[in-house]
């Protein structure tokens, strides 16, 4: 009899099933790729085949320019790959289409969770926890001093700034996919219904997200705009342009910035954000742990973030786990 | 304390010195006595609580935490006051609401070595995670946060709407949680009795002599010696003697604090005994020789006998109970000159007047004088009361190399072979506009050379004491030390931001007894291009 959990292996670039010959989030061009959502580090491009949900397929088109070899997938359908392997995509809260990846073989449920979150975003399903041997976690704020506070203070934070500074901007640096859409998505919710304006980078991925069905409400341009448009205004951009030539059209900006990194000053500092939102989509620590607990799996295997504080949490638990040396993976801005 | 940590938190998230003088100014409007005073005196670093260390912190989280995700966690932030803010558990249970700064700040005056590992904890269990962190940096002090006393004495007077003289007068001579200068500043009060306290009063100082002619019927000339300017002041029975920043520079100099008997307040530039500078008690050393003496804690028989340092008065500001600042300065000079036999003289010369018949005959004067040491000349309106600041008109500063500017280190950087350990490339900047009223600094150049190996030791610890961001391999620091930048020429340049670039600037002398806010202006800078 093999080893257990033999068939799915940790190699550098990936997560490889063999029996299927198929990876998972591979980082390198393969031929046959499963993807769990369209974050850059996660979403390569240039695979022979990728099956991943609708709206991870249309990001990756988005990025890529092209739809060569894809397949789609739908929450909670389950398909059969070669060599005796089922996938099932379950919701992973992340961002819009991510997923976590079911996969099992020979009686042994493995779970790759790509990137997620327990909180609630109204751009995506929240995460579902669902049994499994092994659960493969992302760990990126894997360490104990990452506890996001409640989204709604975060975005009480920023309509105070505005209301505030009424001749001023508020400029809010926030990844362009997911991060961007659910601090729009808050706002409206928060009952923020001005125009928002948004870098010219960031507007597709909003149009995108509203052909899949949420809503975003009043969003322009910054470049249709003049500077007396934007005075009270908020205006996102992707992290990089914060300090960058280009806000220098807008009125005085109070510099801000969505991120968990955001819960640690010299972070903030760093990127001279004036403002710091500890919003993210990401699990804290509070929330890996939970996830660990909630979903209790024979063993847990640690990605790409800081995987030694939470390979201690579990050995402190009494839970097997190890930590899995993947490259590629970036610390997403987020 | 949430208001005190609220106002921290924005305090680290501002660069802009007017905004900071906004958020401490509206803190200090609406806080209540005392816990503004607390607050006042904890951002300006002026508290200390010995039985608190960060050592202290540290054990304690080690009780509440384990060690290896205290260690990842404390590497990650790279700060163990906010490494224990956000680790802090939550207390179980009711707790009593969040102390007030005064409960606070009394509380922690209260431990000991033996009681802090019980007693810290109460209070950081009635805290959030930005309470904490406000709390723990008030404790172990160092807060850090770019409020430098002139910023807080200037946030001060914006709040209350008196001068900021004033307030640089009566702060001296009180202990936190200066009840007096709020009463007098808030309330209406008389303002703290300082005669009978050797309390620091502020220097009157001159304007640069720019395209401005004096006549010299109305106007009166003095070298301007290149030593630190000083005051001396005997009250109470003490003796002190304070720099340009109004710090109590005595234990450097105690042969000083010993010259001077009665009471009175003088005011001089301090020098070193030596071969140039001529006066009346014998020559005086260049700058150098009174840089050995300079910022040291302890001073051996062979640096007072080496070095003996002396005072070359200026002014007479206070004799004996009798405030002299509102009489002419021909009068004060009368007083000054009649004071001169009851004082040692090895200790103490008078600085002499420059005799020219007119104004290009001083100009003549200047132009000749070939003692390195002599930094250029004063000139005093000689009707002038002694005033504190900076007043137009009444004393011009008319210095002899034009190509010196005093400019701000903003930042440092490693420098590259022997050096790689040490910061010792600087970038700094001029104000662009004037600093009390909100002005930034522009950087205006670069430079790594000028100084002695020493200094750069000096340098380099100033620097990592003195950081509040980095960048990779450079260093931000609070913009507290000011640089005399000597250069060959300036000229306009659109690569940097200030317009300007100079041609081979080098640190000419480090004035660690110059306060910022007094560093040039860009338009000092300006007014030298030749293109
Ligand atoms: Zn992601
Ligand atoms: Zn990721």
């Amino acid at each position: 009899m093999p080893a257990p959990f033999a068939w799915i292996r940790a190699e550098p670039h990936g997560i490889h099933v063999a029996p299927a010959d198929c990876w998972i989030d591979p980082s390198q061009p393969v031929e046959r790729a499963r993807v769990t959502h369209g974050h850059g580090d996660h979403a390569r491009g240039g695979h022979g085949q990728t099956v991943a949900t609708p709206a991870t397929l249309a990001i990756m088109e988005l990025r890529y320019a092209t739809r060569d070899g894809a397949t789609p997938v739908e929450y909670g359908e389950t398909i059969r790959l070669p060599g005796g392997v089922e996938a099932t995509y379950i919701p992973a809260g992340h961002v819009l289409g991510s997923a976590q990846i079911l996969l099992e073989h020979a009686g042994e449920r493995v779970i790759v969770t790509g990137d997620y979150k327990r909180r609630a975003d109204p751009t995506c399903p929240p995460f579902e926890v669902t049994p499994c041997d092994v659960f493969i976690t992302e760990a990126t704020f894997g360490l104990p001093v990452f506890c996001h506070p409640p989204v709604g203070q975060e975005i009480a934070k920023l309509l105070k700034a505005l209301r505030d500074h009424a001749d001023r901007c508020v400029l809010v640096g926030a990844y362009a996919l997911g991060k961007a859409q659910r601090l729009i998505a808050e706002l409206r919710g928060a009952g923020h219904h001005e125009p928002i304006y948004l870098h010219g980078a960031m507007e597709r991925m909003c149009r995108l997200y509203e052909e899949f069905g949420v809503d975003l409400g009043d969003l322009r341009l910054v470049s249709d705009h003049s500077k007396d448009d934007l005075r009270g205004a908020i205006v996102i951009c992707p992290p990089g342009a914060l300090n960058d030539r280009w806000s220098r059209r807008l009125p005085d900006p109070i510099t801000a910035m969505a991120s968990g990194w955001m819960r640690v000053r010299q972070r903030a500092r760093q990127r001279n954000v004036e403002l710091p939102l500890v919003i993210s989509d990401h699990a804290d620590w509070g929330e890996l742990t939970r996830t660990i607990e909630d979903v209790n799996p024979a063993e847990t295997w640690i990605t790409h973030g800081r995987e030694e504080a939470l390979l201690r949490w579990c050995q402190l638990h009494q839970r097997r786990a190890r930590a899995l040396a993947l490259a590629g993976y970036e610390d997403e801005d987020d | 304390m949430e208001e005190f940590a609220a106002l921290v938190d924005a305090l680290v998230y501002t660069r802009s010195r007017n905004e900071k003088l906004r958020l401490l100014a509206d803190y200090l409007t609406r806080t209540p006595d005392p816990d503004r005073g607390w607050a006042l005196a904890a951002l300006t670093d002026c508290l200390s609580f010995p039985a608190v260390k960060s050592s202290t912190i540290r054990n304690l989280m080690m009780e509440r935490v384990d060690p290896v995700l205290w260690v990842l966690s404390r590497d990650f932030v790279g700060d163990t006051a906010e490494t224990a803010s956000l680790l802090w558990p939550d207390a179980k249970g009711a707790v009593a609401p969040p102390p007030s700064v005064t409960e606070a700040v009394e509380a922690l005056g209260r431990m000991t070595r033996m009681s802090v590992m019980s007693e810290l904890p109460k209070l950081l269990d009635r805290l959030d995670a930005n309470g904490r962190y406000a709390l723990i940096k008030l404790a172990t002090g160092g807060m850090r946060l770019g409020v430098s006393a002139r910023l807080a004495k200037t946030a001060f007077a914006q709040a209350f709407a008196v001068a900021v003289e004033d307030v640089e007068e009566y702060w001296h001579g009180l202990q936190p949680p200066f009840a007096p200068l709020f009463a007098w500043a808030a309330e209406g009060a008389p303002p703290p009795r300082t005669e009978d306290l050797p309390v620091f009063r502020p220097f009157m100082l001159a304007h640069p002599l720019d395209d401005v002619t004096v006549d010299l019927e109305d106007y009166v000339a003095e070298w301007k010696w290149d030593g630190i300017r000083v005051q001396l002041v005997h009250a109470g029975g003490e003796t002190r003697l304070y720099s340009r920043t109004g710090d109590d520079v005595s234990g450097s100099f105690p042969e000083m604090a010993g010259a001077l008997s009665f009471p009175a307040v003088l005011d001089g530039e301090l020098l070193v005994r030596g071969s140039h500078q001529g006066g009346e008690a014998g020559g005086a050393a260049s700058f150098n020789a009174l840089q050995q003496r300079l910022g040291r804690k302890a001073v051996s028989a062979k640096m007072l006998a080496e070095y003996p340092a002396f005072v070359r008065l200026y002014d007479v500001l206070i004799l004996e109970g009798e405030d002299l600042r509102d009489l002419p300065w021909t009068e004060r000079r009368a007083r000054l000159e009649a004071l001169m036999p009851r004082l040692p003289r090895e200790r103490f010369d008078l600085s002499p007047v420059v005799e020219a018949d007119h104004f290009e005959h001083l100009a003549e004067i200047r132009s000749r004088t070939r003692d390195e040491a002599i930094e250029g000349l004063m000139l005093k309106r000689k009707d002038s009361p002694y005033v504190a600041g900076r007043k137009t008109g009444l004393w011009y500063k008319w210095k002899r190399d034009p190509l010196l500017v005093d400019c701000v280190l903003m930042y440092a950087q490693r420098g590259n072979g022997k050096r790689s350990s040490f910061y010792s490339d600087y970038t700094f900047g001029c104000w662009d506009g004037d600093p009390d009223a909100g002005a930034e600094l522009l950087p205006v150049g670069k430079a790594y050379f000028g100084f002695t190996d020493e200094e750069l030791k000096q340098l380099d610890r100033h620097v990592r004491n003195h950081t509040t961001n980095r960048f990779g391999p450079v260093r931000e620091t609070d913009r507290s030390l000011v640089f005399e930048v000597a250069f060959d020429s300036v000229h306009a340049s659109k690569r940097h931001k200030s317009g300007l670039a100079m041609r081979f600037p080098r640190i000419s002398r480090i004035r660690w007894d110059k306060p910022a806010e007094e560093a040039d202006r860009i338009e000092a800078l300006r007014a030298l291009v030749k293109d």
